[in-house]
């Protein structure tokens, strides 16, 4: 077993202009086995897949493909090379039918024409072989995203790729179908396709996996095999247990009293289909609640339904005792609420805008459109949190897309203050951004609640949350599983909690 | 002392202004060469006359139209293309209501401002149609626009019966006219008009900043609080409108509704305005002065072109041929292509330099 | 077994549905046209034949909109270019004393050009298709301005006996005096009926084709799979240009004349066309049946409103703006619907 080495990848180095993404990574796949690549938000997963797949250049190390170095400069290729990827958005075209999907660009022909046929005879064996049940003819945007998936995987797997790499395929599929798919892995595992699983999900990696390679901050942190690692220790290895020596800032703030009156936000039976199942959720007055648990464990999910973003579709919402509507997220601004998006790019800045404009855009979107904000006023609103929260830019009227990235969460971040939020959503406000202005947002946090504010923080660093939050709230696979305060909030206990499985009851 | 006069230079050529009113002079100079009195101004009766005076008069329409595409520009990310035939349709209902039904008249038969009342109206009714289809059913705005950009002109035909509607009454020609001691024409102050209070909207509410915001990144507009799909249904009818009234001051001009002719090509002479403005095609920030320049600068080179005795149906062969120019310079590939180049040039030049020291 | 039975009614609420609805749409006015306009003729064979003939240049020109049409994409300069065609083809036999064969021949390079030029500006500068074909329109229109203002009619005796050359048909009418007399047709339905064929066999059975409706369908998925996007972008404009200058050829065949205002609005009658035969505007679906069905609805539009009497001409434009918007929010419905069961 141990010499039936298809891919080793040694010593892989990837600079971005600033960041080193990977950095001395090795990682070794062996025919028919299938292998976990595991790691949170900027772990350097999906570098080193598209470093693999040729869709990035790499900066150092060596690619060795069933003993032969070789170097991939696009995905088409690493295809020729025998490494296909299967990646979570449907990569085939929803117009055509699933003969089509599986054969385009090799379509089999007959004297110069295609020979249809004969493509829908070999997609059903092809089909058949792989115990996927769907007719060649449907047309694929019929089919669910599951089998569109094992589609993907089947054109792969005829393509004869040696190496199949299977990129979040399961973040939009239910019990069953992920079950169907597994069926489907161990099926070409039998027949000594070598696999690469990316997947947040904990369970599945312990269904399907024979062994894990841990990647955290661009670094190897190791390859296990998966019986010998029990579930506690891979959330350990995945989110790091040494705290970094920055100062533990949660003490200087610790032991304030809870604020009486009516909670914040309380939330009952709220949910999203197909995003997050119904739960509840209460916030007092000045706390930071932590909202903890793998990426794609629904945390973002959760104030997304609350904020209005994705508009809830059952359950109801009190905000500060009275009854609230929620249906986008204007009316949520009225009631006081502030959203920080996970994606900066897409969701948070408005790229070509000024920073001042993009400072107090919220803040005018809800005072509306015929109460505009003098010149002044908006001059003074800039200018003071470039300054109170020291965004650095060469002036305000500077377009945003200019700034570094910390520089560009700081903006957004007083973009929500100056609207003085009652509660404030941050989702992963310290992702991709330097250690300083990382220590510096966890520090305003806790002044904010300080203040009075209520302030909802998802992070996945976890050493982070337990800086800052009071209380954690945590998901699993789209549900709320527990919530832990006081003495409970323990690196140990939430890593349990976020694994699940054998040892948690919470 | 050179350092400082350069660096003064710089900030004058990188305004967002600078290039559109470079084509602006460009255009207006090379009148020169064929009419030497292209500057000269005379005065009759209070009223400036002059190649010149005609040049502005005659954009009339053309920037009243380019205001109104260039909020639907920045909003949709695509242009309406039925202006020119909603300018049709409100010269024929204003035309048809003034006129009573009868296909010439010398006299009221319904007071102006019903006439004109109800053909803003309808104008607005067709902007609001075009912005339904693409607010809310998603359709690409040029393919929405195509609908009435066909229709339209029908829709003004049969309004008018088939005919050209003439309202032969001095109190209806004289907005397209001149009035003495008023030193302009009055479709120039139609113009200026239009554009003052589309500017001081913009000024005095924050529809500006919204537009531009819908426009660069709908998604975080919405998060931010903002109703993208409001706010580019607002553009589209703020369009229709404003072509209403373009309507009204080209129908003035000929006293009469000419569904076939009014506001014919304008909608392509209203684009090129746009991005002869410095705006970008596919939406976000944008200048209304400088599509005001764009649609001055279309109408010289209309005029430039008149005096060249380039006959009316031939214009379009040069305007498509500088359409063509302006979005290929304004294509990211082609963007892309020429920062390429000039990245190689400047990799060449370090080394040739180097070359040099050693 | 009930998600089945669903899911096969969902298919058939797609595109196939669109179809039906097409074709239910031109059985019915036709129908209705045949009870009302009886006494006008509208029951005889060469009525219906007739909708063949004069709307022969229209088929081919609207089978090359679906072509583009199916990348996404859109050309209305077709129009336009018809109008070139046609004076230019004027132009040369006429006042050139060029043969009807140089005719054709220019024709189609015309074709040809406008589609390298557009299918160039589309595909590899990434320009908005309908920016390029706006352009486009607007200088083959007043390319024909600069060759001539005026009308020219065509008398070239070669290209008449092409024009007019009839082919009888089995089938016919008997008049009142109880003789048989044929239906017949021109060569340009022939070449109109050819042109569908092909264009049929191209997008069902060669990889060109298929490549077409990926693109469509999922721009970025066709480029993950390995198709090269430009090039087949490319290959559709310049395909579409080419059946442009022999449709516009077709249609000089038809009106035998030159002249500036020539075939205007005619873009919109083959995106109409296209649309109402079923091709999404926002690509991937499509095809050169459904689009047939279209031109003949169109057509029917017409003969009706001349048939009719009373009614003005552009009332066409106005029935035929007012489907193609029904037929745009039906589509908008649909694809909406599709998504919402995700």
């Amino acid at each position: 077993m141990e010499n039936n080495i298809v891919l080793e990848m040694k010593g892989i180095d990837k600079l971005f202009p600033g960041v080193k993404a990977l950095q001395n990574v090795d990682f070794t796949l062996r025919q028919g086995e299938i292998h976990a690549l595991m790691g949170e938000n900027g772990a350097g997963k999906s570098t080193l897949i598209k470093v693999l797949t040729g869709v990035y250049p790499m900066d150092g190390g060596e690619i060795i493909m069933e003993g032969k170095s070789i170097v991939n400069h696009s995905p088409e290729q690493a295809q020729e090379n025998g490494i296909s990827t299967v990646y979570q958005e449907i990569t085939l075209c929803p117009n055509l039918s699933v003969a089509e999907n599986l054969f385009i660009g090799r379509e089999p022909r007959k004297a110069g024409f295609i020979d249809w046929k004969a493509m829908n005879k070999r997609s059903a064996e092809l089909l058949e072989n792989l115990d996927i049940h769907v007719a060649p003819a449907q047309e694929l945007d019929e089919c669910s995203i599951a089998v569109q998936q094992m589609i993907a995987i089947a054109r792969a797997v005829d393509m004869k790729c040696r190496v199949l790499i299977l990129d979040e395929p399961t973040s939009s599929l239910d019990d069953d179908e992920v079950e169907k798919l597994f069926v489907l892995m161990n099926k070409l595992k039998a027949q000594g396709v070598g696999i690469i699983f990316v997947t947040h999900f904990l369970e599945q990696v312990y269904a399907v996996c024979d062994r894990i390679t841990v990647l955290r901050n661009g670094e190897l942190v190791g390859e296990y095999t998966t019986k010998e690692l029990p579930r506690y220790q891979l959330v350990a290895k995945m989110m790091g247990k040494d705290f970094d020596d920055l100062a533990d800032i949660k003490s200087e703030h610790a032991g304030k009293p809870h604020a009486a009156g009516a909670p914040v936000i309380e939330a009952t039976g709220i949910g999203h289909k197909g995003t997050i199942r119904p739960f509840d959720l209460t916030v007092e007055k000045g706390e930071v609640i932590g909202l903890t648990g793998l990426l794609g464990s629904g945390r973002s999910e959760l104030v997304r339904a609350i904020y209005g973003a994705d508009k809830a579709d059952s359950g109801t919402l009190k905000v500060n005792g009275k009854q609230a509507k929620i249906n986008a997220p204007i009316d949520a601004m009225q009631q006081g609420m502030a959203y920080l998006p996970e994606d900066r790019k897409r969701d948070g800045i408005i790229a070509d805008l000024s920073v001042r404009e993009n400072i107090i855009i919220a803040l005018q979107a809800k005072r509306g459109m015929f109460h505009p904000m003098s010149r002044k006023e908006m001059d003074e609103a800039a200018d003071k949190y470039i300054d109170m929260l020291q965004i650095k830019t060469a002036s305000r009227e500077t377009p945003i897309k200019s700034l570094s990235g910390g520089n560009q969460q700081k903006c957004i971040i007083g973009r929500w203050l100056l609207t003085n939020p009652d509660f404030l959503i941050l989702d992963e406000p310290t992702r991709g951004i330097d250690i300083g202005t990382k220590t510096e947002i966890q520090k305003l946090v806790l002044d904010l609640a300080d203040k009075g504010m209520s302030v909802a923080f998802i992070s996945s660093e976890i050493e982070e949350m337990l800086r800052t939050c009071s209380r954690m709230a945590v998901l699993r696979d789209g549900k709320k599983v527990g919530e832990l305060s006081g003495s409970d909030l323990t690196q140990d206990k939430i890593m349990q909690t976020i694994a699940g499985g054998d040892k948690t009851n919470v | 002392m050179s350092e400082q006069k350069k660096f003064h230079w710089s900030s004058i050529t990188r305004h967002h202004l600078f290039l559109p009113i470079m084509c602006l002079i460009v255009v207006l100079l090379s009148n020169l060469i064929k009419t030497p009195d292209f500057f000269a101004i005379s005065m009759r009766d209070g009223v400036l006359y002059g190649y010149i005076i005609d040049v502005i008069n005659r954009a009339s329409e053309l920037v009243i139209l380019a205001v109104g595409m260039t909020l639907v520009t920045a909003a949709s990310g695509g242009q309406d293309i039925s202006v020119g035939a909603v300018m049709a349709v409100a010269a024929a209902v204003c035309c048809q209501i003034l006129s009573g039904g009868q296909t010439s008249v010398d006299a009221f038969q319904n007071p102006l401002i019903l006439g004109v009342l109800a053909a803003l109206a309808a104008a607005a009714l067709c902007g609001a149609f075009n912005g339904y289809l693409v607010a809310h059913l998603h359709i690409q705005p040029m393919v929405a626009t195509l609908i009435l950009y066909t229709a339209g002109r029908g829709i003004a035909q049969l309004v008018t019966g088939g005919q050209i509607t003439y309202v032969r009454v001095g109190a209806y020609s004289m907005w397209g006219g001149a009035l003495p001691h008023m030193l302009f024409p009055l479709p120039v102050f139609f113009a200026v008009a239009v554009v003052l209070i589309v500017s001081l909207i913009l000024k005095k509410s924050a529809l500006g900043l919204y537009i531009e915001s819908v426009g660069i990144n709908s998604s975080s507009s919405r998060l931010v609080g903002l109703n993208a799909k409001r706010i580019k249904m607002i553009t589209y009818i703020i369009c229709g409108l404003l072509a209403g009234i373009a309507g009204f001051v080209a129908s003035s001009r000929i006293y009469s509704a000419d569904a076939n002719n009014i506001g014919l090509n304008l909608e392509m002479d209203a684009i090129l305005a746009v991005a002869l403005g410095g705006n970008i095609l596919s939406g976000g920030k944008f200048s209304i002065a400088g599509s005001v320049i764009g649609a001055y600068t279309i109408q010289a080179l209309t005029t430039t072109l008149y005096a060249m005795n380039v006959s009316s149906d031939q214009l379009p062969v040069y305007k498509a041929i500088v359409v063509v120019i302006i979005v290929t310079l304004q294509s990211p590939v082609f963007q892309k292509f020429i920062n390429n180049q000039r990245a190689k040039r400047a990799v060449k030049r370090g080394q040739t330099n180097g070359g040099a020291v050693v | 077994m009930s998600t089945k039975s669903l899911k096969q009614k969902k298919k058939l609420s797609g595109t196939t549905f669109l179809l039906m609805v097409t074709i239910g749409l031109f059985i019915l006015m036709y129908a209705a046209g045949m009870i009302v306009f009886a006494n006008q003729g509208f029951a005889k064979p060469q009525m219906f034949v007739n909708l063949l003939i004069s709307n022969a240049g229209l088929l081919v020109i609207s089978c090359g909109m679906t072509i583009v049409m199916i990348t996404g994409g859109i050309d209305i300069s077709v129009g336009s270019v018809t109008a070139l065609v046609c004076m230019v083809c004027a132009f040369e036999m006429e006042k050139m004393g060029m043969s009807a064969y140089a005719a054709v021949i220019s024709a189609l390079v015309i074709g040809l050009l406008f589609g390298l030029v557009q299918g160039f500006l589309v595909a590899y500068l990434d320009i908005q298709p309908f920016i390029v074909s706006l352009a486009g329109l607007f200088f083959a229109r007043g390319l024909t301005a600069v060759i001539s203002t005026e009308m020219i009619s065509i008398t070239n005796e070669t290209f008449l006996k092409w024009a007019k050359y009839s082919i009888y048909l089995p089938i016919g009418s008997t008049n009142k005096r109880g003789i048989f007399q044929p239906a017949f047709i021109y060569p340009s339905v022939i070449i109109s009926i050819v042109v569908v064929i092909a264009v049929f066999i191209l997008l069902k059975y060669t990889k060109f084709g298929r490549s077409l409706y990926a693109i469509g369908g999922n721009q970025q998925s066709a480029l993950m799979m390995g198709l090269n996007v430009r090039r087949t972008k490319m290959k559709a404009y310049v395909l579409d240009g080419f059946l442009a200058g022999l449709g516009g050829f077709l249609f000089c065949l038809n009106s035998c004349a030159g002249f500036v205002e020539q075939a205007k609005g005619l873009e919109m009658d083959a995106i109409s066309a296209s649309v109402i035969g079923g091709t999404l505007l926002s690509g991937g679906v499509g095809n050169p049946i459904g689009t047939f069905f279209g031109v003949l609805i169109k057509g029917t539009i017409s003969s009706l409103i001349t048939t009719q009497g009373t009614l003005s001409s552009w009332w066409v434009r106005i029935v035929l703006s007012a489907l193609l918007c029904f037929f745009i929010v039906l589509q908008s419905v649909i694809t909406s619907r599709k998504n919402k069961n995700k």
